[in-house]
């Protein structure tokens, strides 16, 4: 069996057979169950490493399901993996790899791990397969398979009550944006009688309905992915959910932007410069509606964070901000199309998106892991913590430098990309975004204040640091955190390049399956 | 004008339905306010197969005198489309359980702890 | 392979690490000139508040509600409005993503 053949499909696979088996193996020993799941994702991250190889190397990996070649009429599921899928699978595994080998020590006091096991397999399942597909339909089931996962991780603890009030908006926001995708495939399924994103985007012409399309698409993974005013749900989730809950979310979430990303420039890349009625054209209205709504969160975001009283809620409107900092970055590309400065803009954004993924997955897992040595989440009452729980400081003090955009972190090196091609479109967008670094600063500055200096409280004399293994998977993240700053070209080159070329060059991903390419 | 009645019916379920979900304050109707836009969205899918003068889509028991058959694929895609809805729902519902033993009340107003 | 090249200048992790290297030796060989002793066990070990009394170490660290007081008093228009806005409401939500989608419709559509 030719296994580069068939990895697009073994990496969906693998976690869903293992989200069946882990509650059998689970009956047998706890240990045993967890590493089973941690053995799992390991395989999963190894497949990922190879598909991406093969990607990088020798073009769009494309896998059918049910035949072994395609013949027109195209009517076959198919996974069609380029460079963009490939970077955010990476983000994804990575993360999850992360996630499971912290919960063996964070969540050993909880009862029903089970289950938890097998939902968060299932979200890998949802995750990946959102990221590597090639068909609408397909998109929208692992959306529905990724936020049902979500939503029963989000109310895992059930004694406290306001995990499942979140859980409870968290599903009503995600059922309906789902649902409104829904109707935009529908209408496009109506008009051209495909499914598939590479002979929707051959056969595309920008009629009205088409037009209303566009904007359900772009207003419904907006919403999922969290950009303001759509925001709201992101604090009062990220913050009720455990801390390697949050962890994947942040990953789940990417995913709907990856989405986004999708329809605009391959789904609708051919008719991206044609020009609407009122003559300004579609790519310039487009990226300017994006932008204005990214400059209200990255305000907002910051603003609403700095009087938070509870650390993950606080860290959740961070990442807010964080997520409007793509959107600018993603904004500025399109309506810069074809001009040097818009490519590095993409550049700068889609490097952002595993550069903020890392950063405030950090920050999530040390709140964590506060939490698991004091039982404490308000930072009314902490102080002092950085005597007993030096590690836990440290690692800290890399994830907030990174998120702010402090050299030499890697947050740094593609906030630069931001700042530089923001500039050439408006210097005002610009000027904001440095003022959003400087409050992010100042926002885990105080943060760091009241729970990490200060004097000794007498309540927390007896702290101790948190398991090695917590601190084996921080480590990891921070690892990662601080190569990518050191090497920040070595990066660019081989993984976020080709991205981005993938990315604007849609003409490759569409003659791929109807250009006789298979 | 008698071919766009199941339109205008998939328009007015996802308004009704959206009118549910924003003004009204029982944490139920918003749980039948999602179910509503569920189902205009199904009968939007299916909808858009009908072809005029068509039968039922199957191939082994074609009636006499039929020429054209309806769009399958539609067909398929609302059937999976309504078990996620059925899933969503059954989740949602649990989450309201819980919610009343909790707090007490189902009124949207008082179940408000996260604000801000 | 060290240097991100942006359309308007360059960035260069390793040069910058070598200048917070020569920087951080410049300054600790100042420092070392300095006085290094202290005497044990007399005022010069204590804390010291201006003259006030110290409370007990509970009291004396800063809430974190508070550390910004000056930065929150003076925006506090703006943050009314903020906060009347972050109602949370499940149906608050859903209506701002309607509003969202009428102002893509008419920008776009129309």
């Amino acid at each position: 069996m030719n296994i580069p053949e068939y990895t697009p499909a073994l990496v969906v696979a693998i976690p869903l057979l293992g989200a069946f088996l882990t509650p059998l193996v689970g009956r047998v020993n706890d240990k045993l169950r967890n590493i089973f799941v941690i053995l799992i994702l390991a395989i999963n991250a190894m497949l990922v490493a190879l598909l991406s190889y093969d990607v990088l190397v020798n073009g769009i990996q494309t896998y059918i399901f049910g035949a072994k070649d395609l013949s027109y009429p195209i009517v076959r599921i198919l996974f069609e993996v380029d460079a963009m899928s490939v970077f955010m699978a990476i983000i994804g595994s990575i993360v999850l790899l992360v996630a499971v080998i912290y919960s063996w020590a964070f969540m050993k006091e909880n009862t029903g791990l089970d289950k938890y096991y097998t939902l968060i397999l299932l979200l890998t399942a949802g995750m990946l397969g959102m990221m590597l597909t090639g068909d609408m339909f397909n998109f929208f089931v692992f959306l529905e398979i990724t936020s049902i996962s979500s939503c029963a991780l989000i109310a895992f603890r059930t004694d406290s009550a306001e995990s499942i009030e979140a859980a409870f908006k968290y599903i009503v926001v995600s059922a309906i944006g789902a649902l409104f995708v829904l109707f935009a495939i529908a209408l496009l399924y109506g008009q051209y009688d495909a499914l598939n994103i590479a002979a929707l985007s051959n056969a595309i012409q920008y009629t009205f309905l088409d037009k209303i399309a566009l904007v359900l698409l772009i207003a419904a993974l907006g919403m999922k992915s969290g950009i303001a005013p759509m925001h709201m749900w992101l604090p009062d989730s990220y913050g009720k959910a455990p801390a390697t809950i949050s962890l994947v979310l942040v990953s789940a979430t990417l995913a709907s932007l990856y989405g986004a990303l999708r329809v605009i420039f391959t789904l609708y890349g051919n008719v991206l410069s044609t020009i609407s009625n009122s003559g300004i054209p579609l790519n310039v209205s487009i990226g300017w509606l994006i932008i204005a709504l990214a400059v209200v969160s990255i305000i907002i975001g910051v603003i609403m964070a700095l009087i938070q009283s509870d650390f993950k809620r606080l860290i959740a409107y961070g990442a807010v901000a964080e997520i409007g900092y793509m959107f600018l970055a993603i904004g500025t590309g399109i309506a810069a199309l074809g001009t040097q400065y818009g490519e590095t803009a993409l550049t700068g954004g889609i490097f952002h998106i595993m550069n903020d993924a890392m950063d405030v997955g950090l920050l999530f897992l040390v709140a964590g892991a506060i939490y698991y040595s004091t039982k404490e989440s308000s930072l009314n009452k902490m102080g002092g913590f950085a005597r007993n729980m030096k590690y836990t400081t440290i690692l800290f003090i890399i994830g907030f430098l990174a998120v702010s955009g402090i050299p030499p972190m890697n947050g740094f090196a593609s906030k630069l990309l931001i700042y530089e091609s923001t500039f050439m479109l408006n210097p005002i967008l610009a000027i904001i975004a440095i003022l959003g670094s400087i409050l992010l600063l100042a926002i885990f500055v105080k943060v760091f204040y009241s729970a990490f200096m200060g004097p000794e409280i007498p309540r927390f004399k007896n702290v101790k640091e948190v398991p090695k293994s917590m601190l084996f998977a921080m480590g990891i993240i921070a690892c990662i955190i601080i190569f990518f700053g050191l090497f920040p070209e070595l990066v660019i080159t081989n993984i976020v390049e080709p991205a981005k070329n993938a990315l604007m060059g849609y003409s490759g991903y569409v003659s791929q399956i109807v250009g006789g390419g298979i | 004008m008698i071919f766009n009645i199941p339109y205008i019916a998939v328009v007015a379920l996802i308004l009704i339905g959206l009118y549910a979900i924003i003004f009204k304050r029982n944490l139920i109707k918003i749980v039948i306010g999602v179910t509503l836009i569920e189902s205009g969205v199904n009968l939007f899918l299916i909808t858009l197969g009908y072809r005029t003068g068509s039968v039922a889509p199957i191939y082994t028991s074609k009636p006499q005198g039929a020429n054209i058959m309806a769009l399958p694929v539609p067909q398929a895609l609302t059937l999976t489309s309504i078990v996620i809805g059925v899933a969503v729902l059954a989740l949602m519902l649990s989450l309201v359980i819980f919610i009343y033993r909790h707090y007490g009340t189902l009124d949207v107003k008082k179940v408000r702890r996260l604000k801000e | 392979m060290f240097t991100i090249e942006t359309g308007s200048g360059f960035w260069n992790p390793i040069i910058w690490v070598a200048a917070m290297v020569i920087a951080f030796l410049v300054t600790y060989i100042l420092r070392s000139f300095g006085n290094k002793s202290y005497k044990k066990n007399t005022e010069q070990t204590k804390v010291f508040l201006s003259g006030n009394p110290e409370y007990q170490k509970e009291k004396m660290h800063v809430k974190a509600d508070n550390l910004y007081w000056g930065f929150t008093e003076s925006l506090k228009g703006f943050y009314s409005l903020l906060k009347k806005v972050h109602t949370g409401n499940t149906g608050d939500y859903i209506l701002w993503f309607v509003i969202i989608l009428a102002i893509f419709f008419i920008v776009e559509v129309i």
